[in-house]
């Protein structure tokens, strides 16, 4: 039996990297401490796709990695307009392949983000972003805000880590120095634990932002008795609270990026951090999902400039989401083939758009069968990153942490399987060239 | 790979660090270095064009998360420089925040073989390098940023020189950086509070002045045979009158014994910090009592960050600047504090020639550049893209190079550059020895990379050339602009990567880092601090903090030994 540290958890946007596991005959057998359930049981393991396999008379037949991968590449280099989407779910490394093989294909690149923080990357397009580590708000934050999120749930160690119960320099009391403030429809654990829970109407979360950007620019007096469902002394309460803090963090989830006025929702919530920074230090933050959900946006800005969305069908990028985004282009028919990777649009995307999805030739590469499995032409198991492969992800502050290799595996990781599809690629290229 | 022998023939050439000024000689090369001879040779005619050491940048911000995060904010600025991909290249985006793809080919077409990436935030390190391994054909190395970190102001409070260089050793090994960098000592540690400092202010909480944090790391700075002194950026960065501070925060560091014959503080982007005037209204031109603080001093070297007009985005590890400027114009703005390290501020400029200040910012870039007698003292750069993109250099070049042209600029700008700058009444211009100078020669003499091949043609030195298609006797400043903006060849270690102004190829670089070498009882001395620090209130583990291997496919080790005495 071997103790391994500093293991790094592969599941959510936290990145916890303080994990202590145990291993056996190459095996994770424990997991001592550091982790949430949900990521210790990841850690632990669960059923994985067996082999390669491709789709034969709606059935899926098993069969080897040279002919699953020469498969796919086929597909693709058939294909005139690809779409290759999800990435969060994987290491820098193999987003990398994946956008040389965009450009190699004149393909649209899309991301996981494009459903879900992708209204928070709008806004952040539209006025930037004020904010810091998570390790800032550890040591500095005696005011923490959840809006439309519950990370109790969620990500189930980002209090006890970072925000409201954490200690640090100068919150070494822990929650008892510092004050939580909920806003969200309905009870949640997280509104349990708050000082004041605001609990606001569905849909009106940028009345709420307007309201009390409003009184934190000195004109409380536009403010009508009641906006979205909040009494007036309570936007003055917590707008109090904001003044009488050193230090605020607003974190913010799916609950405003996806309802009513989405992007401007998280315009507005920018515009309240601006507001709040005239009489305190003020910083705000997505709550991201998956562990390498930022990454995927770093790695296709540095290397394309844009963050999701790209066509790269000119030879350029070209980025204009609501055209180019994954559930857009699936809508308007307008891809022929796709390859997923470690994500499940199966499960997330709007039934319309799947529609198309299942019509066309689907590559899936993935450690796990999801739904998306179920409509996959080609099935490809990877490693899994963190576990069976290492490799660079970005937590949700943008923090890049390296995934350790903890367990041997015959999987191949995913940026070895993306290289050998673009070499096959090239090869029928120039064959074809000949 | 390089292409076997090459043979630069009859080129005109300048290379200042060999005292060489426009001499019509070859150039020899082998291997990817410059040699004696060459028997059986590909030649390149350079006959009667200028021939120079591939460019050497001092200070840019090129890649890691602040640039990043310019990118992400400025869609707009990614839509300017769109180019298809080619058979050499990948695609490429942008203009002020280029992608990694296009930074590499653009330096290289104007004959720029190295650039440092001038502020590393430690804990986001491993970003930096993801970015730089991303940087085709240049070479590369990045600062990280040592001055508001907690171990530090605690070290500089205590007076345990030895045990702060000690810390130094560990940062610039952990992050597999180059040197020392300071942004606003003390200031960016306030701005966790918003607020700021200083150059003698005590910073909140920790009870030291910005003055103390800079002289302590220079001091520790030079207990190793480092190749670079301390990089500042000092405190009050672009506010009006600051240029009295620039002269104090030069002070604090004299008398300090550099380790060799190098300055021992490298003050950068110096036009940000050569303001007169009390308010905007009454900005001036400070840049004349800059030079003349240069021209008696020996142990500060500068570099312009002079201006390029139109639009940009700045950034900075700044903090409190960024969001000074940002509550000037109220356009985008985006912010990142570093736990116990730093911060980042991001917010776009438009530099206009209507506009009195920006006018006299413009400016005061040149004139230092022109009233610094010694141009050994100074580097050229525009911070970029701080006072615009480093595609704007050969702008500068003719600009310094011609009266004529600084004349026509001036006369089309705002009538404040007649009243409260000097640029209009200096005649000087520059010569091709001195634009070699302060664009390879001093920067790489500065670096200390002179001694590992870089900014020369001697023999021995990387064989890295930029032929520019113009004649010395050129005295045209168009033409003369043209031809630094592409050049006719870039070879860079030996290979042709630039032929006619296209990028005809596009090899990794390399990442130059320095080891800083600590006695093991010092550092284990040190570390007991350090490690209390990550268990109790940074946010990623000791272990997991050091940049892996991994992140430097093509590795440059410089050692930097402990001095004996």
């Amino acid at each position: 039996m071997v103790e391994v540290t500093d293991v790094v958890c592969s599941l959510c946007g936290c990145v916890c990297d303080d994990i202590v596991v145990e291993v056996e005959n190459n095996e994770i057998v424990k997991v001592k401490r550091g982790a949430c359930s949900v990521g210790k049981s990841k850690l632990l393991g669960h059923e994985r796709i067996k082999s390669p396999a491709i789709r034969e008379n709606g059935e899926l037949r098993e069969c080897s990695y040279d002919e699953a991968i020469k498969k796919a590449a086929e597909i693709l280099y058939k294909s005139r307009r690809p779409l290759l989407y999800g990435w969060s779910s994987t290491v820098c490394e193999a987003d990398k392949v994946g956008v040389e093989l965009t450009e190699d294909l004149g393909a649209v690149m899309d991301n996981t983000a494009s459903v879900c923080h992708g209204p928070s990357v709008l806004a952040i397009n539209d006025v930037g972003l004020p904010s810091c580590t998570l390790g800032e708000v550890k040591n500095r934050a005696d005011l923490v805000i959840y809006w439309g999120a519950n990370p109790s749930q969620a990500h189930a160690n980002h209090m006890k880590r970072y925000s409201y119960v954490s200690k640090g320099y100068w919150t070494a009391e822990g929650k008892k120095g510092k004050k939580m403030v909920v806003v969200d429809v309905r009870k949640t654990m997280t509104t349990k634990m708050a000082d004041v829970f605001v609990q606001i109407k569905q849909g009106y979360d940028y009345p709420v932002f307007s309201a009390l950007r409003a009184i934190l620019r000195g004109h409380e007096d536009v403010v009508p008795d009641e906006v979205g469902g909040v009494p007036k002394e309570q936007l003055l309460e917590v707008a109090n609270m904001v003044k009488e803090s050193k230090f605020m963090m607003t974190f913010f989830g799916m609950g405003v990026t996806h309802t009513g006025a989405r992007h401007n929702n998280i315009v507005n919530a920018i515009q309240f951090t601006r507001a709040a920074h005239l009489h305190t230090k003020a910083n705000i933050m997505p709550l991201r999902g998956h562990y390498n959900v930022a990454g995927i946006n770093q790695v296709c800005t540095w290397e394309t400039g844009f963050p999701f969305a790209i066509d790269m069908s000119r030879g350029y990028a070209w980025y204009n989401p609501g055209e180019q985004s994954a559930t857009d282009l699936l809508y308007r028919a307008d891809c022929d083939a796709a390859m997923i990777i470690a994500s499940d649009p199966g499960a997330h995307f709007p039934g319309e758009s799947l529609k198309h999805l299942a019509k066309i030739p689907v590559i899936q590469i993935d450690p796990y069968a999801n739904p998306t499995t179920e409509f996959a032409d080609v099935v490809i198991p990877a490693a899994v990153s963190g576990i069976e492969a290492e490799g660079n992800v970005y937590r949700m502050d943008n923090i890049p942490i390296r995934l350790r290799k903890i367990l041997d595996t015959d999987y191949l990781p995913d940026e070895e399987i993306l290289e050998r599809i673009l070499t096959e690629i090239r090869a029928m290229r120039e064959k074809e060239g000949e | 790979m390089a292409d076997g022998e090459l043979l630069i023939r009859n080129g005109v050439v300048y290379d200042p660090i060999n005292g060489v000024n426009g001499e019509k000689k070859d150039i020899c090369i082998r291997d990817g270095k410059v040699v004696e001879s060459v028997t059986n040779p590909k030649v390149i005619d350079a006959e009667g064009r200028v021939v120079m050491p591939g460019g050497v940048d001092i200070h840019a911000h090129i890649a890691g998360g602040k640039v990043n995060a310019g990118r992400i904010m400025r869609p707009e600025d990614e839509r300017k420089g769109v180019e298809p991909k080619t058979k050499v290249c990948r695609a490429q985006s942008g203009y002020s925040v280029p992608n990694t793809f296009a930074t590499g080919y653009r330096y290289a077409r104007m004959g720029y073989t190295f650039v440092m990436e001038a502020a590393m935030p430690p804990l986001a390190a491993r970003h930096t390098h993801e970015e730089m391994v991303d940087i085709p054909i240049l070479d590369n190395a990045a600062m990280p940023l040592i001055d508001n970190n907690w171990m530090t102001m605690e070290y500089v409070k205590s007076g345990d020189t030895d045990l702060l260089a000690a810390y130094i050793a560990w940062m610039i090994k952990a992050t597999k950086g180059y040197g020392v960098k300071v942004v606003n000592p003390g200031g960016t540690e306030a701005w966790g509070w918003a607020k700021n400092c200083d150059l003698n202010d005590a910073v909140p909480y920790f009870d030291v002045t910005p003055a103390e944090i800079i002289k302590g790391l220079a001091e520790a700075t030079e207990k190793f045979e480092m190749p670079h002194s301390i990089h500042v950026h000092g405190n009050m960065l672009g506010h009006p009158g600051n240029y009295e501070m620039t002269k104090d925060t030069y002070d604090v560091v004299k008398g300090i014994k550099p380790y060799r014959d190098r300055p021992t503080m490298h003050a950068t982007h110096t036009q940000f910090h050569s303001y007169g005037g009390t308010t905007w209204g009454n900005f001036e031109s400070k840049a004349g009592a800059i030079a003349d603080y240069i021209n008696k001093n020996d142990h500060v070297s500068i570099d312009l960050g002079s201006v390029i007009l139109g639009d940009t985005t700045t950034m900075t590890a700044d903090g409190p600047m960024e969001y000074s400027l940002y509550q000037i114009t109220g356009r985008k703005w985006t912010n990142h504090d570093v736990e116990l390290e730093t911060g980042t501020g991001i917010t776009p400029f438009l530099y206009s020639g209507k506009v009195s200040v920006h006018t006299i910012q413009w400016a005061i870039g040149q004139e230092l550049a022109l009233l610094v007698k010694d141009p050994w003292k100074i580097a050229l750069t525009t911070d970029h893209p701080n006072a615009g993109p480093f595609i704007g250099y050969p702008i500068i070049i003719s600009h310094l190079m011609s009266k004529k042209r600084r004349d026509e600029s001036a006369e089309s700008m705002h009538k404040a550059i007649f009243d409260r700058a000097e640029l209009p009444s200096v005649d000087r211009e520059y010569d091709l020895n001195e634009i070699a100078i302060i664009t390879r020669g001093m920067a790489a003499k500065t670096l200390g990379l002179h001694e590992h091949g870089k900014g020369h043609l001697g023999v021995g030195a990387d064989a890295d050339v930029a032929i520019y298609d113009m004649s010395p006797e050129e005295k045209d400043a168009g033409k003369i602009q043209k031809a630094f903006l592409n050049t006719k060849y870039t070879i860079k270690a030996g290979e042709i990567v630039v032929k006619d102004g296209e990028v005809v190829a596009a090899p990794p670089g390399r990442t130059i880092f320095v080891t800083p070498e600590c006695d093991d009882k010092l550092m284990d001395e040190m570390l007991v601090t350090l490690k209390d620090k990550f268990a109790k209130y940074y946010s990623v583990t000791f272990n997991n903090y050091p940049v892996q291997d991994a992140y430097l496919p093509n590795p440059y080790e410089i050692k930097a030994p402990w001095r004996s005495s």
